[in-house]
């Protein structure tokens, strides 16, 4: 790390453990900040659903009773199974369109309207969620009143939608890395196009498919603007219950709920991470 | 003689792109190859080597012409419907599958039944001698290995032919040396005609019973390591394999198939003329710098000159001789056989003499 | 799959007549028909719940306002009048907005000084992380990460939390006799900024740190061998080689911060408004639609000048890099 020092030291005292160019006086002291100021709200808002008392602020002894008594509402377990639903079916779905679009405009000269289509893919990632989501209203509440149908169907679709661009990402990054002669050494070798991709592109693929489904999944377990908006009564996801109980005066519950969310999170970000950095 | 032809192209051209930037990389190339020949492609990079193997192995289409895998014609079938198989450049190998796995991938996508996969993977892997690291991944091996594996993969289907894509060139110099032996011996072994395509010469002359060398889409010349290396026919062939140097000289009389020759110190010689080189016309001698003999002044010699400068290099000392009369220089290679012995030196002026059957004439 | 094969670059070359040269031709269109039909179900997709409704906004935002929520089928550009302006209801004086222009310029004005903030702190974390070893970098950029992928809601109650009056914040000042009585923190505007520094820090600090890396230190070196401090190598060798990143990290803060919802929510209370809310709250109970439409694009229009700029700037550095 501590290269020599190219410019002659002057005093010796201050150089003394040698020059290091990389070093910018106070950066360190400033990351530090920053990392803390990340984390101790987080770590705060954890250690406090441990917390016996009522309050979210004066520590009154460890206790469990927040999470049973979470785990006990029937508000949450009602909120928490749609959450869950609506981000596994908008994870495969979504992940399985966006693989076959990720194949099809990967790998390949230009060819036309390719560009049409990354545009189009990544469009939910330039558009404001709240506008996305006023939209979306806008024009299922025209859907709602010409057919009748108030059910989920809305929310998956909505879901799907704007989880495309996250899956596709890492699984395009992932094809992009793939070498092209890794098929053309199969189709040397006897394989059909089917078989191809059966069994060379597909395992190879997986990773990269994983990872995608995982962001997408973890996307919409955590959109809180577009539900707002889309939802019919009574069809809160953990995150819109959430935000209407912050209204109120909110107990360590909130936390507790908060905190298994957050492991969650964790636990498939940790997932991706690995994932993507296994390829290199 | 039909029979026994593995390959053969017909005026086949491959053009990439189109409109002004368009570019031909093969123009009306025609070879034929025989069965169980190892026959080389050699070029300089961007001569159309590669692309000529990838139209043999079906990964591209050609534009115009066809080509025959013996006898059939197969120019639009797809890779996986053609019985020849690629060890290609980068070896190709699948991350996810073992050694053996990937040796027995082209016999299962053949559905080949079991036992046979089984028996061939076994045969192969000892023909590469691989046996032991038959279930590692194709990761966990050294570049060399790697390649082992690649060309077991690709011989195992008993390929009617082997196509090589420069497949040593990621090997250092050592490894290298050993495979050219190891690839010529399966070749032999296994009977495969072997298509081999390479930019180095040494690589070239060492293996192949036949070599053609390429320069911008089109074969200059076919022949024999030998024929390539002793009677090039035109200069690209002697400047690309070798050292070589170019001497201008001009027919004085033909006297039949043979011509009077003058060299530019002004010697006469015979030599076997081409058909339509007439009286008057300049042409130009190869001769190699190993086929120059140095001897004293006065004696006998071709050509004469003044040392410029000599270059030792162990086995032997290059000499390079501007020539009298001309501002030419010419190398000649003197191997130190009895050691270097310092009897020459910058300034000194020299004798040249020179076989006659190693002084050929170019086309042009 | 179409792409397990070569790619025929003979591309749509005809020398006139060839046979094999038309075969080619079709045989591209073949190909490029097969992936639009490959990439057809994703498409669809976002059509249908995305990029489709989009347009229905700006149809909606020409429209006159119905009694009840939702719109008239009469062309009015009354929705775009009142963006901007207020008639009055007695004089029909027409004034300027005042709520709607303090609301826009309060949202300009949070985005923007979050994006200096996340710039003063974010390029010192990003410089940090990108001078580790690499081992240490990646559990350093993986800290980073963490808080980036988890539920923004939950970021903005932790903060909430903290600042709040009886908050950890106000505890331990008052504990340390710093302050007698809480400070109000929570439902200003100060709040909303900090509430969007922290969300939003992991998307300026990210790209940051990708032009960082790239970094050859031996640059550095050469600006210390012709006598350059450390302020002249920060000011003169790094920050012009990170320059794409800090456009690409400030964007990045800048439009999401612009369009943010959640924080103001949660942390302005019902007072410190941005445009997100103003939207949302057309859509409430009997409320302006058309308005609320002419509003998002409002918003999107801004987004996408910004997105222009950044398209730009980073064309401009990459012409200039070679």
């Amino acid at each position: 790390m501590a290269e020599a020092a190219p410019v002659k030291p002057t005093t010796p005292k201050k150089w003394g453990r040698g020059f290091d160019v990389r070093k910018q006086t106070g950066f360190t002291t400033i990351a530090m900040i920053c990392f803390l100021m990340l984390y101790a709200p987080i770590l705060t808002l954890v250690a406090y659903s441990f917390n016996a008392g009522t309050s979210v602020a004066i520590w009154e002894g460890f206790s469990w009773r927040w999470y049973e008594s979470a785990w006990a509402n029937v508000q949450v377990q009602d909120a928490s199974i749609r959450s869950l639903t609506i981000a596994a079916f908008a994870a495969v779905v979504s992940t399985v369109v966006a693989t076959m679009a990720a194949l099809a405009t990967t790998r390949t000269k230009p060819f036309p309207g390719l560009t049409f289509i990354y545009a189009f893919i990544n469009q939910p990632l330039m558009v404001p969620e709240i506008v996305t989501g006023v939209a979306l209203l806008i024009f299922f509440a025209a859907i709602k009143v010409a057919t009748g149908y108030t059910g989920l169907g809305y929310l998956l679709i909505a879901h799907t939608a704007f989880c495309i661009p996250f899956a596709y990402l890492p699984i395009r990054a992932r094809l992009e890395n793939m070498d092209l002669s890794l098929e053309r050494a199969a189709a040397d070798l006897y394989a059909t196009p089917f078989k191809t991709f059966r069994h060379v592109t597909l395992p190879l693929l997986w990773p990269g498919i994983l990872a995608g489904g995982m962001l997408a999944f973890v996307i919409s377990l955590d959109d809180v603007v577009i539900t707002e908006l889309v939802k019919s009564g009574g069809q809160d996801t953990l995150p819109t219950y959430m935000l209407g109980q912050l209204r109120r005066i909110v107990t360590p519950e909130m936390n507790a709920i908060s905190s298994v969310f957050l492991a969650i999170s964790i636990v498939m970000v940790t997932i991706f991470f690995l994932l993507n950095r296994k390829k290199t | 003689m039909s029979a026994a032809v593995a390959v053969e192209a017909k005026n086949v051209s491959k053009i990439f792109g189109a409109g002004p930037g368009e570019v031909r990389a093969l123009d009306n190339v025609s070879v034929t190859i025989q069965q169980n020949e190892f026959f080389t492609l050699l070029g300089p990079s961007g001569c159309g080597k590669t692309t000529l193997l990838r139209l043999i192995a079906g990964f591209e289409m050609p534009t115009e012409g066809s080509i025959l895998l013996e006898g059939e014609e197969v120019a639009h079938l797809p890779p996986f419907k053609r019985h020849v198989n690629t060890v290609f450049q980068s070896y190709a190998l699948f991350p996810h599958m073992t050694v053996a796995q990937n040796i027995a991938f082209g016999l299962e996508m053949l559905g080949k039944p079991k036992a046979e996969v089984q028996s061939t993977v076994s045969a192969m892997l000892k023909l590469v001698r691989m046996e032991e690291l038959k279930d590692r991944r194709t990761s966990q091996i050294s570049g060399g290995q790697q390649q082992r594996v690649a060309l077991a993969r690709a011989l195992a289907p008993r390929p009617k032919v082997l196509l090589l894509d420069e497949p040593l060139s990621a090997l250092d110099l050592k490894l290298r040396k050993e495979m050219q032996i190891e690839l010529k011996r399966m070749q032999l072994e296994t009977g495969i005609t072997f298509i081999f395509v390479t930019h180095d010469q040494e690589e070239a002359l060492t293996m192949s019973d036949r070599i053609a060398v390429m320069s911008k889409g089109k074969i200059l010349q076919i022949g024999s390591p030998t024929e390539i290396y002793e009677h090039p026919t035109v200069r690209f062939v002697a400047d690309f394999i070798g050292e070589t140097n170019f001497i201008e000289a001009e027919v004085m009389q033909r006297i039949g198939s043979d011509g009077q020759i003058k060299l530019p110190s002004g010697i006469v010689i015979s030599h076997p003329l081409g058909e339509n080189v007439g009286v008057g016309a300049k042409v130009t001698l190869a001769i190699r710098p190993e086929r120059i003999d140095l001897v004293r002044p006065g004696t006998e010699a071709h050509l004469s000159g003044t040392v410029e400068n000599i270059v030792y290099f162990g086995t032997d000392t290059t000499f390079h001789v501007e020539l009298e009369g001309s501002q030419q220089e010419v190398t000649v290679r003197v191997q130190n056989r009895r050691g270097h012995q310092e009897v020459l030196k910058a300034g000194d002026t020299v004798g040249m003499r020179i076989a006659p059957e190693a002084m050929q004439i170019l086309k042009d | 799959m179409a792409e397990g094969k070569a790619a025929h670059p003979a591309a749509s070359h005809r020398p006139a007549s060839t046979f094999a040269a038309q075969a080619a031709a079709a045989a591209d269109r073949r190909e490029t028909r097969g992936r639009w039909l490959l990439s057809a179900p994703a498409l669809l997709i976002l059509l249908f719940a995305a990029i489709g409704p989009l347009v229905i906004v700006v149809i909606y935002s020409f429209l006159k306002k119905g009694g009840y929520g939702g719109v008239e089928w009469e062309f009015s550009t009354d929705a775009w009048f009142s963006v901007v302006f207020t008639k009055d209801i007695f004089s029909d004086a027409v004034t300027l907005a005042d709520a709607h222009m303090s609301i826009l310029w309060r949202s300009v004005k949070l985005s923007f000084f979050t994006t200096v903030m996340a710039l003063v702190f974010g390029f010192p974390t990003a410089y940090f992380i990108a001078t580790r070893n690499e081992k240490s970098r990646d559990l350093w950029l993986f800290l980073i990460t963490i808080p980036f992928w988890t539920n923004l809601l939950i970021r903005t109650f932790a903060v909430m939390e903290v600042i709040r009056n009886e908050g950890i914040v106000n505890s331990i000042l008052q504990g340390l006799g710093l302050i007698d009585a809480p400070i109000q923190i929570l439902f200003t505007d100060f709040a909303v900024m900090m509430g969007l520094l922290y969300v939003y820090l992991p998307l300026m600090v990210l790209p940051l740190y990708a032009s960082m890396e790239r970094i050859d230190f031996r640059l550095v070196e050469a600006g210390y061998d012709l006598y350059a401090t450390r302020w002249h190598v920060l000011r003169r060798v790094i920050f012009p080689l990170v320059k794409p990143g800090v456009i690409a990290g400030s964007i990045l803060v800048f439009i999401p911060s612009l369009g943010a919802y959640v924080t103001p929510r949660v942390l302005g209370g019902g007072r410190n408004l941005m445009l997100g809310n103003l939207i949302e709250m057309q859509f409430g109970q009997g409320r302006n639609w058309p308005l609320g439409a002419a509003l998002s694009i409002t918003l999107m229009a801004i987004v996408m000048i910004a997105l222009l700029f950044y398209v730009k700037n980073a064309s401009n550095t990459e012409a200039r890099h070679g």
